[in-house]
């Protein structure tokens, strides 16, 4: 399946490379750099290129690209989808997914990538299993093996490989138990220049920390499991007992993973959190524009909307802005013409706002299109979809785990066209 | 750091430490300012003598620079011989660092990497499975011809190993050995024949891999471990799902005939969407020869519905195409929510997602259009996801969505990404031109886009009004005297050449702006493109001979420019013209027609989806994406006309149980049980199942099943302890007897429960706790019904020698003293155990008769509640009495309760809703339930031997209520009466097998 693995960075260094099969040489990068020069962007790059003797594809995450070279027909997502596992993986080793971290940590690196394909195929991914194999470096490790001269690769052989549940690492002890859910909705919206919504949703996900001792086996019920309308689940999750009781039963993972992924139904009307009022202006015989937005708070169930960050592409006509905001701070990029105000927290007496003018390229004539608004905000303690986690339970073993949960809306695609 | 290195440090003067080994190799180039070659020579010495120092940590940070090395790509070959002496080295890490060098490196030194060989064999005995596992690995990686024998041997002892770990690295072997050596095919075949009968599901999912790669075509291997596979599907790792699912289209494709009707495949079958199931089963009834769907086609369609909930792309797109190919079309529409999820994901995923759904969504327009808004453009999406949810857009585009969808296009034409505002004029177009309605509109919008400012919008925009325009014959003449103006301005070739071909087609209708145009080109000529030249070229012909009055001379002019053309298509084109349009004697009878081939009627052009015919290659495959064949692409079978042999697929429950007697045999050659933790597991597997037995001994029929259940998917962490736990369970089971009344509803629970986990280790643990938990029965009925689905509508034909295997195991779980009572045959329920088990039973011959149960449990089921019945209640439980409708038929009796204070009149049983093969008898009509009345029916259904749901709806005078029940299998056996001594007989059989296996 997987033949190699080259690691490419922004700059078009390959700083790494692994094989499984066969060396396959260096110089079928060269249709891959081909490719980006074509692509104007890095994310436009094709996921697929077709190469006479083989086939690439690749994936773009934290400034990398990361290329597999495959020979023969397999589904792409496949491939698309392990490589996304790797980087998941670099992330949960070492915390950042960089070009320095790799490279510093070159060794770990390749020892994880060989345990997880044998052959090009997928062998282990799942980062319990490969903890037990390969210990992530930590400072206090590193310093400890520079002086014992002791190594990363765990001395006890990975006994959760061949268990039934794979996803468990076996041993696992804790003096503080603990098990945490954070439920995270996210919205996506279009809203049209009116301010009317066009479409709207609502994606949420349970992410836990669970660090529990032994083998203990989880269920999570909801208050109102019917609002989730398509579900997809960590494969600890037992789906029979979902489908009959609407319950979440599980022998979870140790760590951090993502429980649960979810869409709420369509048919509930999404609440969207805030407003935005603009007036953005180009006249067509001055050099001048207006530029004027106000964020506001609408349908917030009583709580603070947080982090609010406003971020839009301004037409390339534009050369400079001057803007004074009441609240936060603004930049604005003359190369990219990329406007980013982080405005912070929302006080509804005093609204923020931002406003100036633009100086237009002199001559030009104005942009057709005006900007689009990008919106990031937060809003702690809530569900904007009204989820509730009923209870959790724990049975398997015998001591009382300390239980948290958290809920959290963000916005997700939330997009103003103005 | 050991003095050790610290004295390397010294010595090699670089000064740039290796403090940390990993750091290190990043250090590295500096360090080579001065003359890159000697010092790389030098580093390399340092390297030889730190590996051959005797302290492990010089070795292990030599290992790690050299690791390094080969990251970066650069050549660490000649240091071989020094590492590979170190293949033995007692230190986890640094062997598995000589590994790493030895996979990258051995094909370029054969000879040398023979001397680690033997390191290999010697770990491939060793009694810790993860070190034969990994010796395996290592050993097929290293690509050296000369050592296929060995490799051959160590993939066939590994195949047969204890461990379904090294099983499953042996099946990777099979793969590399493949490629290193085709020529042992045949051999390889045998072993993947044999590694696809494994019952593991660690190894399912590399099998199949390694039966794709070496013999895809062999697809009679598949037959017999069809329903195995459909089974383990759901607990076998993601991966591995991916590559079965894609198998396993393939194998439907070839063994069972069209779900779909006749004509469905090509049409757009909008309409098959909107019937529901029942109209859809309604019409197959009518239909002369009934389609009936192959029990093994439905087994894998419903056995992979679950994955749709999986976290993998890859697994939903899997399960997604596997619909889209192999099941009724009215049933594939509930993959599209699934994929609609996957657009969140990332780019890439996004991608391939899209291009799947766009060629779907050619065929078939209904299944997506409840999530038209999902492929709303963003503008932060990139453009080629862009560009591919505008393709959606498109195919979904119909009468009544077309307003909404222009609108958002509007959007879309504005925006900055100039290439996908080009993009959506295309898709603008061609919904003028699938819509009829809105033809008018969409022009319209096209028009006023030509006096955009951007000129690429303007161009696509001529291109596509020329489109439109030369589809509908009818005046519009005011558009292109527009067109005309736009000449002066627009200097996109394309566009130019647009303007001037429609001019000259409709060079009648605008007879005084045509010969200007040409007069204006013929000034410019020279500086045209070669396109545009061309178009001035047809331009002045069509005139010519329209108008040659006030053309002649312009045109002779541009033909006489054209002459001299640097471009030779021109000049051909040129001559051309000229013989053919100007009269002179030597023309022939051709100029005769010279106006009818200039100006004849040309056929409209097509704007079509670059995604029509892309269904011809299977979805979600690599070939589909890039829509030509990619190397090793396996062609998607039409289907058969008529089916082959079903039976093919049935397994002889003989040959599973010769399978296991090796494996017992391996386990007790093997002395080091107790490294494995397994054992240990396999100890508490097999105490808790048969301890739920003993238990619920009244339940047990049911309780048997969900220990099968239990152990079959414990077989990934064992092999041999099958029969000792069929031993176990044989022991408890006469110690059982007579207990039979001992029913407690919690225990039982509980005990299923246990058992029915999959989990050997988890097992014993949550049996310790499972006081608190209560644990639905329904859903440990669901577990057991996964598991024995394959053997729901079994054929008749290998009931015969079955029954009576069956009725043995019942033999426990009923009281055998009781009378017999005459029934035609005790069919009830075949080889539901034996077939998964693989016990073998032989069916030596012995007086077998049905029995009345003694014990009848008083355990009712809610088959409607009152407050959803609107105060019906109705409740049922299966009395285990022969049913008197129908010897296959199990009898159930429905309590019906009044509990509103009205009379509920006309209670009867609406329409019903069977899986296939079904059947089931009604009561009569209950004309009227007095208030806090109930009345007792019973009614008779054949579950065909499943545990699928029985679906029907109870109706009063006023509603309806859809109702379902599920049968216990329990419930499905028969009470059979034996003697003692044909009991120990066929007792006695079991265990010898069972102690064979040891």
């Amino acid at each position: 399946m997987i033949h190699s693995l080259f690691l490419i960075n922004s700059s078009g260094d390959i700083f790494l490379e692994k094989h499984w099969k066969s060396v396959v040489s260096r110089s079928v990068c060269d249709y891959f750099f081909e490719a980006q020069e074509r692509a104007t962007e890095a994310e436009n790059v094709p996921p697929v290129i077709p190469t006479p003797h083989h086939y690439l594809l690749s994936v773009y995450r934290h400034k990398i690209f990361f290329v597999a070279v495959i020979q023969t027909e397999v589904p792409p997502l496949f491939v698309i989808e392990f490589l996304h596992r790797v980087v998941d993986t670099f992330q949960d080793y070492f915390g950042v997914c960089s070009e320095p971290v790799i490279k510093d940590n070159v060794v770990v690196v390749y020892e994880v990538l060989e345990e997880m394909l044998d052959n090009g195929f997928p062998l282990a991914t799942e980062s319990n299993i490969l903890k037990e194999l390969i210990k992530p470096p930590t400072i206090l490790r590193t310093v400890v093996n520079t002086i014992t001269g002791s190594t990363n690769v765990g001395d006890q052989l990975p006994t959760g490989q061949l268990s039934v549940v794979p996803w468990r690492r076996t041993g696992v002890k804790y003096t503080n138990n603990e098990a945490y859910f954070d439920v995270i909705e996210e919205i996506d919206a279009i809203i049209d220049k009116s301010g009317s919504t066009i479409t709207a949703e609502i994606q949420g996900v349970i992410d836990a920390c669970v660090k529990l001792t032994g083998m203990p086996d989880l269920t999570l019920s909801f208050m109102n499991p019917r609002l989730l309308d398509d579900v997809s689940f960590h494969p600890c999750v037992r789906f029979k007992r979902w489908e009959s009781e609407r319950i979440l039963s599980f022998i979870p993972p140790d760590g951090n993973f993502r429980l649960l992924s979810y869409h709420v139904s369509a048919q509930n009307l999404v609440a969207i959190p805030v407003y935005v009022k603009h007036n953005i202006s180009f006249r067509d015989s001055s050099s001048l524009g207006r530029f004027e937005i106000t964020v506001g708070p609408k349908q917030t169930m009583g709580k603070t909307i947080e982090g609010v960050t406003v971020t839009s592409q301004l037409p390339r006509g534009v050369l400079n802005m001057s803007l004074v905001p009441s609240q936060g701070a603004h930049t604005f990029d003359p190369v990219t013409k990329m406007l980013s105000w982080d405005v912070g927290k929302i006080n509804p007496q005093k609204l923020p706002s931002l406003k100036g003018t633009m100086s237009l390229q002199a001559g030009a004539s104005k942009p057709d299109e005006n900007p689009t608004i990008n919106l990031q905000f937060k809003i702690q303690q809530l569900a904007i979809s009204g989820l509730k986690v009923n209870r959790l339970d724990m049975y398997g073993e015998k001591y009382k785990p300390f239980k948290g949960i958290k809920y959290m809306t963000k916005a997700g695609k939330f997009q103003v066209r103005t | 750091m050991s003095s050790n290195s610290f004295a390397y440090n010294e010595q090699s003067g670089g000064g740039e430490a290796t403090e940390l080994g990993q750091e290190a190799t990043s250090t590295i180039s500096p360090s080579g300012a001065f003359g890159l070659f000697s010092s790389d020579m030098k580093k390399n010495e340092d390297l030889k003598q730190m590996l051959e120092s005797n302290k492990d940590s010089a070795k292990l940070d030599a290992m790690k620079r050299i690791v390094g090395m080969i990251a970066k790509g650069k050549n660490a070959s000649e240091l071989f011989p020094a590492v590979v002496k170190n293949v033995a080295s007692k230190n986890i890490e640094i062997k598995k660092l000589v590994y790493v060098y030895l996979v990258r490196y051995a094909e370029e030194q054969q000879d040398l990497a023979l001397l680690s060989i033997s390191t290999f064999q010697r770990a491939l005995k060793d009694p810790n499975q993860l070190i034969r596992a990994s010796a395996l690995r290592v050993l097929s990686s290293i690509r050296v011809p000369i050592i296929v024998p060995i490799m051959m041997l160590a993939i066939k002892e590994a195949s047969a190993d204890l461990s379904p770990y090294v099983r499953k690295n042996a099946a990777h072997a099979i793969q590399k050995l493949y490629s290193l050596d085709p020529e042992q095919k045949e051999m390889l075949i045998e072993i993947i024949e044999k590694l696809l009968k494994d019952k593991s599901t660690l190894v399912a999912g590399s099998v199949v891999m390694a039966f794709e790669e070496v013999c895809p075509d062999r697809i009679d291997l598949i037959h017999k471990n069809y329903r195995k596979l459909c089974n383990l599907l759901v607990d076998v790792e993601e991966w591995g799902q991916v590559v079965i699912i894609h198998m396993l289209t393939r194998y439907a494709r070839t063994q069972f005939v069209s779900p779909w009707k006749e004509g469905d495949g090509l049409e757009d079958n909008e309409k098959d969407f909107y019937d529901s199931d029942e109209e859809q089963k309604e019409k197959a009834d009518k239909r002369k020869r009934p389609y009936t769907m192959d029990p093994d086609h439905r087994l894998l369609i419903r056995n992979t519905k679950p994955l749709l909930q999986s976290r993998n792309a890859a697994v939903v797109m899997a399960v997604a195409q596997l619909y889209w190919h192999i099941a009724p079309k009215s049933e594939a529409g509930i993959i599209s929510k699934s994929l609609v999820r996957l657009l969140r994901s990332n780019r890439e995923v996004q991608y391939i997602v899209l291009q799947n759904i766009a060629t779907m969504s050619i065929q078939r327009k209904g299944m997506f259009e409840p999530y038209l808004k999902s492929f709303y453009v963003r503008s932060t999406d990139p453009t080629m996801i862009k560009i591919l949810k505008l393709e959606i857009l498109t195919n979904l585009a119909n009468e009544a969505n077309i307003s909404t969808l222009l609108r958002e296009f509007q959007t879309y034409v504005k925006s900055q990404d100039k290439q996908f505002a080009a993009a959506t004029i295309q898709t603008i177009g061609r919904c003028a031109t699938s819509i009829t309605e809105v033809s008018d509109t969409c022009l319209n919008g096209l028009v006023c886009l030509l006096s955009n400012r951007d000129e690429i919008v303007v161009a696509e925009s001529v291109v596509v009004i020329k489109k439109l325009l030369q589809m509908q014959p009818i005046q519009h003449g005011e558009i292109i005297k527009h067109m005309a103006k736009l000449l002066d301005s627009i200097t996109v070739p394309v566009a130019r050449a647009s303007i001037l071909w429609l001019i000259g087609e409709n060079c009648e209708r605008v007879p005084k702006i045509a010969p200007d145009v040409l007069r204006k080109t013929a000034k410019s000529f020279t500086s045209e493109d070669d396109l545009v030249k061309l178009q001035i070229l047809n331009l002045g012909a069509k005139l010519y001979l329209t108008n040659s009055k006030q053309t002649k001379l312009l045109t002779q002019y541009i033909l006489n420019l054209g002459k001299y053309d640097q471009n030779y298509d021109i000049r051909d084109r040129t001559r051309f013209i000229r013989q053919l349009i100007v009269p002179n004697e030597k023309s022939g009878a051709l100029s005769k027609y010279a106006k009818k081939i200039f100006l004849a009627q040309k056929p409209a052009p097509l704007l079509e989806s670059p995604f029509k015919d892309r269904d011809h290659f299977q979805l979600g495959t690599l070939s589909h994406t890039l829509n030509t064949k990619a190397t090793g692409y396996l062609e998607l079978s039409n289907w058969p006309e008529v089916a082959p042999d079903p039976s093919v697929r049935n397994v002889e429950v003989i040959e599973l149980a010769k399978e296991w007697t090796p494996a017992g045999k391996a386990k007790k050659e093997n002395p080091d049980e107790k490294f494995y933790s397994e054992s240990e597991e396999e100890e508490d597997s097999s105490e808790s199942s048969s301890d739920s037995e003993s238990a619920s001994g009244s339940e047990s029929g049911e309780d048997e099943e969900e220990d099968h259940s239990g152990d079959s998917g414990e077989d990934s962490g064992e092999s041999g302890s099958e029969s000792e736990a069929g031993k176990g369970r044989a022991a408890k089971h006469a110690k059982a007897r007579g207990k039979g009344d001992s029913k407690d509803v919690d225990k039982e629970k509980e005990n299923s429960k246990s058992s029915e986990s999959s989990s050997g280790e988890s097992s014993s643990i949550e049996e310790s706790s499972s006081d608190s938990e209560s644990e639905s029965e329904s859903e440990s009925e669901s577990e057991s019904r996964t598991i024995t689905k394959a053997k729901e509508k079994k054929t008749k034909q290998d009931r015969n020698p079955l029954t009576k295997d069956v009725s043995l195991l019942d033999l426990d779980d009923f009281n055998p003293v009781s009378s017999p009572v005459v029934l035609p045959t005790p069919a009830l329920s075949p080889s539901l155990i034996a077939d998964l088990e693989g016990l073998n039973l032989s069916a030596t011959s012995s007086v077998i008769s049905v029995s009345t149960p003694v014990f009848v449990p008083g355990k009712t089921h809610v088959l409607l509640h009152r407050m959803s019945g609107k105060g019906l209640a109705a409740h049922y439980f299966f009395p285990r009495q022969p049913c008197i409708f129908g010897d296959k038929m199990v009898s159930v009796q429905i309590t019906l309760n009044n509990t509103t204070d009205q009379k509920i009149e006309n209670i009867h049983v609406g329409g019903k809703k069977l899986p296939m093969g079904m059947q089931m008898h009604v009561f009569n009509p209950i004309e009227s339930l007095e208030p806090a009345g109930s009345i007792t029916v019973s009614v008779g259904i054949d579950f065909c031997d499943s545990t699928q749901t029985a679906s029907f709806q109870l109706c009063t005078k006023d509603d309806c209520f859809s109702v379902n029940i599920q049968p216990p299998v329990g419930e499905l056996l028969l009470p059979v009466a034996m003697s003692e001594k044909d009991f120990k007989k066929e007792q006695g059989l079991q265990l010898k097998l069972c102690t064979v296996g040891h």
